[in-house]
């Protein structure tokens, strides 16, 4: 079944157009891929730069480097640009792309049209948003999450901005029902459900979850896009409306968008630490399922962004009780991930760092959780620095060192070269280090009473946020060596060949870089994904 | 090394199905909200229901009733391989969803001329569920209608390509597909007839 590795330049050169053309309009799942590769890490680039300013403006009490608009400004741009250009799309789109098809024996996805247009969908909502940054009334300040009645009154450009979304969110849900489609009509033969790598898997529940919430937060935005058009009042007390109205279905969709954010960069977790360990995966069931119901379970939880809303209690200990059975499936997850390691044969090269640095990020973040989850103590600490923490642990540790872990593991896949490894430890150091400092300081920050998206703060937090922005710089330095190191390794760097991690699952037994079609003939699939013993020697 | 192109029947209408789905949940929202404001404004919504007009309401479900008849129609004929017939039901169809929406805009119109529309001064003053329930009534069969005109345009796409052969017995999925789209456009119409002109 595995082929020799051959010099050709794969996917690179064999194609019918040319020049741009090739890429923008073409349909191969692995040039989609890379276009939102590049689409999405821009995208993070453009939030960093601003995140940064937003903890400039926070290293000293007062007015720094911007007023309170400009500071509203930039929290909302950057929360809208993280989550909805970067995070959402991020795995999902560009790895899910690039690798998904390939580990079930495909030669693409289901529509291959249809992923072309799901990719010019995000541009076009990306166009609009950003649209909205210049034009009107400038750029959003009611932060990336909508609230009414103040979005629908603020004069800034919100309405443009909720259009780009509700475009984003459509693009979201095409590439859902694409993946779901090709999972479950395109695998290979031999290639069970018990025999789908565990990517493959979390891609298929974040697919759901995509089909399922986003059109939920689609016809929020129209409504809040209405609101500030014709004025229907849907959302206005003074005319009957209710503004928890809005709150209930902006968070049906965006709290099971969270796990669309996190379960990709679980299943990405899961190929990196058996690889690595040189073992397979331990509870391989367990994970898949947790998978699934980690996406049923996150669908009911969303109130509990909701607790000081003046909803019922009712509600809040329903809730509460909900967000808790969440937390089991997590775990699951983390000790599967822990007992897969035991007595491996562990090598820590680059990508097992950024896997191993999930599991304990995502654990921090995920422990956090449980205080929020908790209505008694929620109360204390909602809408404090302490949330901002918190989510940057799931979500930046969590996801976003996963996406780093999946740069260095997958993309000389696809490059044919690969990163030097001394710098990219440097680079993991540096970023591991930056993060816990600044963001494990807002947390305690938050505990100590610091509210979130507020441009200055009371005397006493001075010392620590000092400590958290010089964290920001230490982060944003070994990401800078991460991203130098990695690019000039894919364009210069030591050549590899087709398996260079010594993986099980099908796209190490193609060459490298993969060809156009994938396989030269149909594969059998005769083992499981984390069946090492046929698997070539690194 | 050649592949021939990749046909997946059941795989397009999987995918189809999984996006009426996304257009099923999209109007939910909508629902949702029917459902709380009726709970907490019943007088309001009742005196709202009775200014809406049965007449035009049920003539427009007869006439999306009848279209999504014509275009289950059309996917019987197309797989019979005739053309023609093929070709008059959608044109039908079409019809069926201009004539809709000639209605709707005369309801609208109606409604407006009466001072009943989101913002309007009649609104303003009367009590406060009543500006709900119209601005509910104008959203929904807004989002409703802004369906029928995307269905209408699918479904002369394909008439197009009915005519010049792209769509024909030995592969119709397109065809199948864009039928399934209107029955859904008919089925949404299908809860918000009842739910908005007849159980206030
Ligand atoms: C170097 C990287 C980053 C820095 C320095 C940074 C910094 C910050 C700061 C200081 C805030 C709080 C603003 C406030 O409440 O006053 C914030 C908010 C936020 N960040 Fe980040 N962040 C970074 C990366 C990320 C990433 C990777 C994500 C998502 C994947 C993200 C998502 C968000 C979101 C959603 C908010 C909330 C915005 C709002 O309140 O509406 N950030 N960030």
């Amino acid at each position: 079944m595995s082929l020799p590795a051959t010099s050709s330049d794969g996917f690179w050169s064999d194609t019918g157009k040319t020049g741009i053309a090739s890429w923008i309009f073409s349909t191969d799942h692995k040039r989609i891929g890379l276009l939102y590769l590049y689409s999405v890490l821009g995208f993070f680039l453009v939030g960093v730069l601003l995140g940064v300013l937003l903890r400039l403006e926070l290293m000293a009490p007062g007015r720094t480097i911007m007023g309170p608009q400009t500071y509203n400004a930039t929290f909302t741009v950057h929360g809208v640009v993280m989550i909805f250009l970067f995070i959402i799309p991020s795995i999902p789109a560009s790895f899910g792309n690039l690798v998904m098809p390939i580990q079930i024996g495909a030669r693409d996805v289901a529509f291959p049209r249809l992923n072309l247009f799901s990719w010019w969908l995000y541009v076009i909502g990306a166009v609009i948003v950003l649209t909205a940054l210049f034009t009107g009334g400038g750029p959003p300040d009611t932060g990336w999450t909508f609230y009414v009645p103040f979005s629908a009154k603020t004069g800034t450009n919100v309405s443009l901005a909720v259009l780009g979304v509700f475009v984003l969110g459509f693009s979201s849900i095409l590439t859902g029902i694409n993946f779901v489609t090709t999972i479950h009509r395109l695998r290979a033969e031999g290639m069970t459900w018990g025999r789908l790598p565990l990517f493959v898997w979390s891609l298929y529940a974040t697919a759901w979850v995509q089909i399922l919430a986003t059109p939920i937060i689609a016809i929020t935005l129209v409504l809040v896009f209405v609101e500030r058009v014709v004025g229907t009042g849907l959302f206005d007390p003074s005319r009957g409306g209710d503004p928890i109205m809005f709150q209930h279905l902006f968070w049906i969709y965006s709290h099971p968008a969270v796990y669309i954010m996190i379960l990709p960069a679980m299943g990405v977790i899961s190929e990196i630490i058996p690889v690595f360990s040189r073992k397979p995966i331990f509870g391989y069931k367990m994970i898949a399922f947790s998978s699934l119901a980690i996406a049923a379970a996150g669908s009911v939880v969303w109130g509990h962004h909701m607790y000081t809303s003046g909803m019922s209690d009712t509600a809040i200990l329903v809730f509460s009780f909900l967000t808790f059975i969440v937390a089991i499936p997590s775990a699951i997850k983390v000790f599967n991930w822990v007992s897969t390691l035991y007595k491996g044969s562990i090598s820590l090269e680059a990508p097992m760092l950024f896997a191993l640095s999930f599991v304990l990020l995502f654990s921090i973040g995920g422990l956090s959780g449980l205080v929020l989850g908790a209505a008694a103590t929620d109360i204390h600490v909602h809408d404090t620095h302490f949330v901002v923490g918190h989510f940057h642990y799931v979500m930046f540790g969590g996801t976003g060192f996963a996406f780093f872990g999946a740069l260095h593991y997958w993309l000389p896949k696809f490059y044919g070269r690969r990163y030097a490894e001394k710098p990219a430890l440097v680079a993991w150091a540096l970023m591991f280090v930056g993060f816990n400092i600044m963001y494990f300081t807002m947390q305690v920050l938050g505990i100590r009473g610091m509210p979130r998206r507020y441009y200055d703060y009371l005397p006493e937090f001075a010392r620590l946020n000092l400590v958290a922005t010089i964290g920001s710089w230490i982060l944003v330095l070994g990401l800078i060596i991460l991203l130098v190191n990695l690019f000039r390794g894919l364009f210069r760097g030591e050549a590899v060949g087709a398996n260079p991690w010594g993986g099980a699952t099908l796209e190490w037994s193609i060459p490298t870089p993969p060809p156009t079609e994938n396989f030269e003939e149909d594969p059998v699939v005769t083992h499981g994904p984390y069946d090492f013993k046929g698997a070539g020697k690194p | 090394m050649s592949h021939p192109e990749h046909k997946d029947y059941t795989g397009a209408k999987f995918g189809m199905w999984l996006f009426l789905f996304t257009e099923l949940l999209l109007f939910g929202g909508l629902f949702i909200l029917y459902a709380t404001y009726l709970t907490r404004y019943p007088q309001q919504f009742a005196a709202g229901g009775k200014e809406l007009n049965v007449v035009f309401g049920t003539a427009n479900t007869v006439i999306l009733l009848t279209s999504s008849l014509f275009a289950a129609m059309a996917v019987t004929s197309v797989q019979k391989g005739d053309r023609t017939t093929t070709l008059r039901l959608l044109g039908l169809t079409v019809l069926c969803a201009a004539i809709f929406m000639v209605n709707k805009y005369f309801e609208w119109s109606a409604k407006i001329h009466h001072g009943i529309y989101p913002g309007s001064p009649r609104l303003g003053s009367a009590p406060l569920g009543e500006s709900v329930f119209f601005g509910l009534y104008y959203v929904t069969t807004g989002l409703h209608g802004l369906h029928v005109l995307v269905g209408a345009g699918l479904l002369s796409w394909i008439g197009m390509k009915v005519n010049h052969g792209k769509i024909h017995q030995g592969d119709f999925v397109t065809l199948e597909n864009g039928a399934l789209y209107w029955h859904l456009v008919d089925l949404v119409w299908i809860f918000i007839f009842p739910l908005y002109y007849l159980i206030l």
